[in-house]
């Protein structure tokens, strides 16, 4: 209970930032626009429907893979400032009660991201989903943890290295890659309605199964990496 | 500085030259004495050096992921074995991207003679790629990071890339499979004839060695620098306790 009260403590002072300055958020939202109107424009996706939707699922990880990486240095980038890093490390509350609050914000500020990319999304690229759309709202924060929490940890590993912002990318997309094959599939299967509902809970239960395994291990080396030297 | 010591010198290259012997009896059995392939031709023999290497480079992983758990236990508690733990892990982790590197290249070259194409998006190529994606990357953390942090956070990304090498090699089998049938416990067929036997059993252990060899070598090198590094800055704590003249 103790411990639950840290993580939403951490949590409540992530989200009160965030409402101040909108920097991620925005940032993000942005990111992500422009990286559908590049795709947009590198091909026709009004005249090709079928091909759209065979390939918009991995357009639309793409777009959010790179957005939230653009948001999760800013995150522990802010801690640097003012020493608050340091204050945080002599803090009596668990170190891994910092880590899963912050983790808990950038997903629902990724989440954000998504409830407005969406819509866009479909306009964009004259989207007609053939399966059950519902689906996606199992899909989508399954995935966006994977990544958000991988993120996280990975970008307060680089926090001290030199050109943290390049490290990110290098770390988290090799680690990703099973969760980025198991979203890009399930959410393209959902799309055309070629796989069936047995193949798209295979590749869901994968994605949940990364997620235990990692938020795991997260959880246990984070103190670790956060009093490195 | 450590002394050289002439017992290892010599112990080192005669596992040199052991090594260099058996790559050539190998060689020969490869080339000119087993029979050329019923079905592949002259390109099949590629088989007797991509096979022993990849299942080489499968072993040195787990090698990189003791030392880095050996690392992160004696950190605390004895960091002078835990600097030569760090030593192996780097070691190992640097042999297994040129092992996995030359399995990759080798089956690439099998692959446009035998499937017309170079690469193919199956099941084993994919997680031979990502098994090399991961160990570069851990690399590329060695490489970035500022001197003196690096070891700790290496370890915890050694880690994670140990975690990740089985939900890697699952998800992508379930995925797709194109890449030949493992040869030993492969299904009913698996197995390959007698004459083959010693070509490749010459070579597994050829390239054993070799890789033993390699990855003590640059165990001995990296130890090396540690050790020079201590000294220096051993050397400007005590230059800076000396009383000015």
């Amino acid at each position: 209970m103790n411990y639950l009260r840290h993580v939403l403590d951490h949590l409540r002072k992530d989200l009160r930032l965030e409402w101040r300055s909108r920097d991620s958020i925005n940032g993000m939202l942005f990111f992500a626009l422009l990286v559908v109107v590049v795709f947009g424009l590198a091909f026709d996706p009004t005249s090709y429907p079928t091909t759209t939707r065979q390939i918009s699922g991995g357009i639309l990880w793409v777009a959010l893979l790179f957005a939230s990486m653009t948001a999760l240095n800013q995150s522990w980038a802010r801690e640097l400032r003012n020493q608050v890093l340091e204050a945080q490390r002599m803090a009596p509350s668990p170190a891994s009660a910092l880590f899963l609050g912050k983790a808990i914000a950038n997903m629902l500020f990724v989440l954000v991201v998504e409830a407005v990319l969406a819509p866009i999304f479909i306009v964009f690229f004259n989207l007609h989903v053939l399966g059950n759309v519902w689906l996606l709202a199992l899909i989508l924060p399954l995935g966006t943890w994977a990544l958000v929490v991988n993120g996280t940890f990975f970008a307060a590993l680089g926090l001290r290295a030199r050109n943290r912002e390049l490290l990110l990318p290098l770390l988290l997309l090799p680690i990703s890659l099973p969760a980025l094959l198991a979203m890009v599939q399930a959410t393209t299967g959902v799309l055309t309605a070629d796989l069936d509902s047995i193949q798209i809970a295979t590749w869901v239960k994968q994605l949940a199964g990364y997620d235990i395994i990692f938020t795991t291990i997260c959880i246990l080396f984070f103190e670790t990496v956060l009093n490195a030297e | 500085m450590e002394q050289r010591n002439p017992t290892l010198r010599s112990v080192a290259w005669l596992w040199f030259g052991i090594a260099v012997a058996v790559l050539v009896v190998a060689f020969r059995q490869a080339i000119f004495l087993t029979p050329r392939d019923a079905a592949q031709g002259d390109v099949g023999r590629i088989f007797y050096y991509h096979v022993p290497i990849a299942m080489w480079s499968l072993l040195f992983p787990y090698l990189n992921f003791a030392a880095s758990l050996a690392y992160l236990y004696w950190r605390r508690r004895d960091p002078l074995k835990a600097l030569t733990a760090d030593a192996f892990a780097l070691a190992s982790a640097e042999v297994a991207v040129v092992y996995a590197s030359i399995t990759l290249i080798t089956g690439s070259v099998w692959g446009r003679a035998a499937w017309g194409i170079w690469w193919a998006w199956d099941a084993r190529l994919t997680s031979m790629l990502l098994l090399w994606l991961l160990y570069v990357s851990y690399l590329m953390l060695r490489r970035f990071s500022s001197t003196g942090q690096s070891h700790t956070l290496a370890a915890v990304l050694s880690v994670f890339a140990a975690v990740d090498v089985p939900i890697v090699y699952m998800s992508i089998r379930w995925w797709r499979t194109q890449h030949p049938a493992p040869v030993f416990g492969g299904g009913p067929n698996s197995g390959m004839d007698k004459s083959m036997l010693p070509a490749f059993f010459w070579n597994l252990a050829g390239w054993a060695i070799w890789g033993i060899f390699i990855l003590l070598f640059r165990f001995a090198l990296e130890r090396k620098r540690q050790l020079a590094d201590q000294e220096a800055a051993l050397q400007a704590i005590e230059a800076s306790l000396e009383i000015p003249q």
